[in-house]
């Protein structure tokens, strides 16, 4: 019984920090904007695409780079041009609507993201796309468990971006700024700070962390097509708001938190099919229980 | 070192100032007066940026105001200490007071802190604590202080008396004092018109956003209509 209880721990560790990854950046343009970018599974779709596209691209190379270049060489690619991408969104569809009604930015968000699925769809075609195995999956056996190399990337990748960011937005300038934000933008550029750069600089982290965790998913489950960004961004917004949304250490538990519910789901219940259905009952009960998630509202919560 | 002239703000079609000009000196410590609503705050808030102006001309040390964003005014050289003090509350006092240095060079981050501390020995006790668990003078206290942080040569203050018990009104105002002979220009908007015609060199009298009166302290303080108004008769 152990080490199967412990093996799904570890299943749903990999697949929650997928989520914790995408969930970062719902939580924090909702922590300065009061916004839910729903173009932002979308973004990660396109980081999972970017991602497969440099790997493929360093594969082909005549140079038999070793694998652990090739990772680190798509997951700057990727991190780069998704952040840019971010950057790009922001500035061109929300910026403009920042004054107007809530509802505006919401249905532009929507629309984003349909733009961003159907321009995939348009250049790449609807077949899925298959992720080259760079990482070995052959799992070593460890005190009844198995584990492979990836799981132990992704884990400690995952661990390695939660803690840089955590130092950067309680230590740095740009993180108190992003702070001040979340607690009293219109006296922010009092303080000689440019509000529209802090936005910029939290849209294209968030982006860069969602195309961190496209190639840590693309790796993982390689199969990749373009509207895979839907379901895995509405369970990494369940997270953002079972953690409580604004808050960054609350995505990081609701991701883990919905990767268990994910994996734990066929155990308990008849089939995977009603992994959705679990998801977004947890939700609804949140909401009508505690609407400001676990970790509470305090945007960008300060201990 | 400011000139306004002309300007005219509004809010929603409702005119808040009316053709407001008045000019402020190096050095000088001129202060605003005027009842609940006469646009005291809306004066600042259009100079620091926070609120757009329908029409007229700014200048900062002849440079146009107006045209710039309201973070790179700061650059320029101008800080304003806003009305309820807008301390960010989930930052710590240190790290408020990092935050108002933003633009400064890192080097001198230790030693402008020395100063301001050097003047509110109370941020530096409590320099850990969160904004929000401040108590109102302590929060004034840390709102002057992060405009010195921004090393502003023209101060803009909002009603720093409001709410302190007499004893730190004092204390606050002495401060304004020491840091106006070392040199900082300070344009202060005050409901205790007593005192900020005591401690400044020039008023202006402002009413239903149009200026109505202005002069010397020492001329002001005799006025009838200001005797009136603003010193509750006696
Ligand atoms: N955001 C706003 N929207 C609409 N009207 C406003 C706004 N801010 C201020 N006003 C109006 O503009 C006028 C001037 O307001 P302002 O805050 O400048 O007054 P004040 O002189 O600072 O008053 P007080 O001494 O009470 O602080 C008031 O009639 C006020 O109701
Ligand atoms: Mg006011």
């Amino acid at each position: 019984m152990f080490p199967i209880i412990a093996q799904n721990i570890l299943n749903a560790l990999q697949l929650g920090s997928v989520y914790a990854l995408i969930a970062l950046g719902y939580t924090m343009v909702y922590g300065i904007l009061t916004m839910i970018n729903f173009a932002h599974g979308d973004i990660f779709m396109v980081g999972c695409y970017l991602s497969l596209a440099a790997a493929l691209f360093l594969l082909g190379l005549p140079l038999h780079l070793p694998a652990g270049l090739i990772f680190l060489g798509a997951l700057l690619f990727s991190m780069l041009l998704t952040a840019i991408l971010g950057v790009a969104i922001e500035r061109l569809a929300y910026r403009p609507l920042r004054q107007a009604p809530r509802v505006s930015a919401v249905i532009t968000a929507l629309g984003v993201g349909l733009f961003l699925e159907n321009f995939t769809l348009a250049i790449l075609g609807p077949e899925p796309r298959h992720f080259p195995p760079l990482i070995a999956m052959t799992p070593w056996q460890v005190g009844g468990l198995s584990l492979t190399l990836l799981q132990l990337l992704i884990l400690i990748v995952t661990a390695l971006i939660l803690v840089l960011l955590d130092l950067l937005v309680r230590r740095t300038l740009m993180g108190m700024a992003m702070r001040a934000i979340s607690d009293n933008r219109p006296i922010v550029p009092l303080m000689g700070v440019s509000v529209d750069r802090v936005i910029s600089f939290t849209f294209a982290l968030g982006s860069a962390i969602a195309a961190a965790g496209g190639l840590l998913y693309g790796l993982a489950y390689p199969v990749l097509d373009p509207y895979m960004g839907i379901r895995i961004g509405w369970w990494a917004f369940i997270s953002a708001v079972v953690g409580g949304i604004g808050n960054i250490r609350g995505a990081m538990l609701g991701g883990f938190i919905l990767g268990a519910v994910e994996i734990l789901t066929p155990m308990v219940l008849p089939s995977s099919t009603y992994r959705d259905f679990v998801a977004f009952s947890l939700l609804l009960l949140l909401l009508v229980f505690k609407p400001t998630g676990l970790l509470g509202r305090p945007l960008f919560e300060r201990v | 070192m400011l000139e306004v002239d002309n300007l005219w703000i509004s809010y929603d079609r409702i005119a808040a100032l009316r053709g407001v000009s008045f000019t402020v000196q190096k050095g000088e410590i001129v202060t605003l007066i005027g009842a609940n609503g006469a646009g005291k705050t809306t004066i600042l808030r259009a100079l620091s940026g926070l609120v757009p102006a329908a029409r007229g001309r700014v200048t900062f040390e002849g440079e146009d105001l107006l045209s710039l964003p309201a973070h790179v005014r700061v650059r320029r050289g101008m800080a304003l200490v806003p009305e309820g003090r807008g301390i960010f509350g989930n930052l710590t006092v240190l790290e408020n007071l990092r935050l108002a240095a933003y633009t400064r060079r890192r080097q001198d981050l230790e030693r402008d802190l020395a100063a301001v501390f050097g003047i509110f020995p109370r941020l530096e006790e409590r320099r850990h604590q969160w904004g929000n668990t401040l108590s109102g003078g302590e929060q004034q206290m840390l709102a002057v202080g992060r405009a010195l942080m921004t090393k502003a040569r023209l101060l803009l203050l909002d009603e720093p008396s409001m709410g302190l018990a007499p004893v730190l009104v004092q204390e606050i105002f002495r401060v304004l004092r020491r840091l106006n002979e070392a040199g900082t220009t300070i344009l202060l908007v005050e409901q205790n018109a007593r005192l900020a015609l005591e401690v400044a060199h020039r008023a202006y009298v402002l009413e239903t956003g149009q200026i109505t009166l202005s002069g010397p302290c020492d001329e002001l303080r005799h006025h009838p209509k200001v005797r009136e108004a603003y010193l509750g008769g006696a």
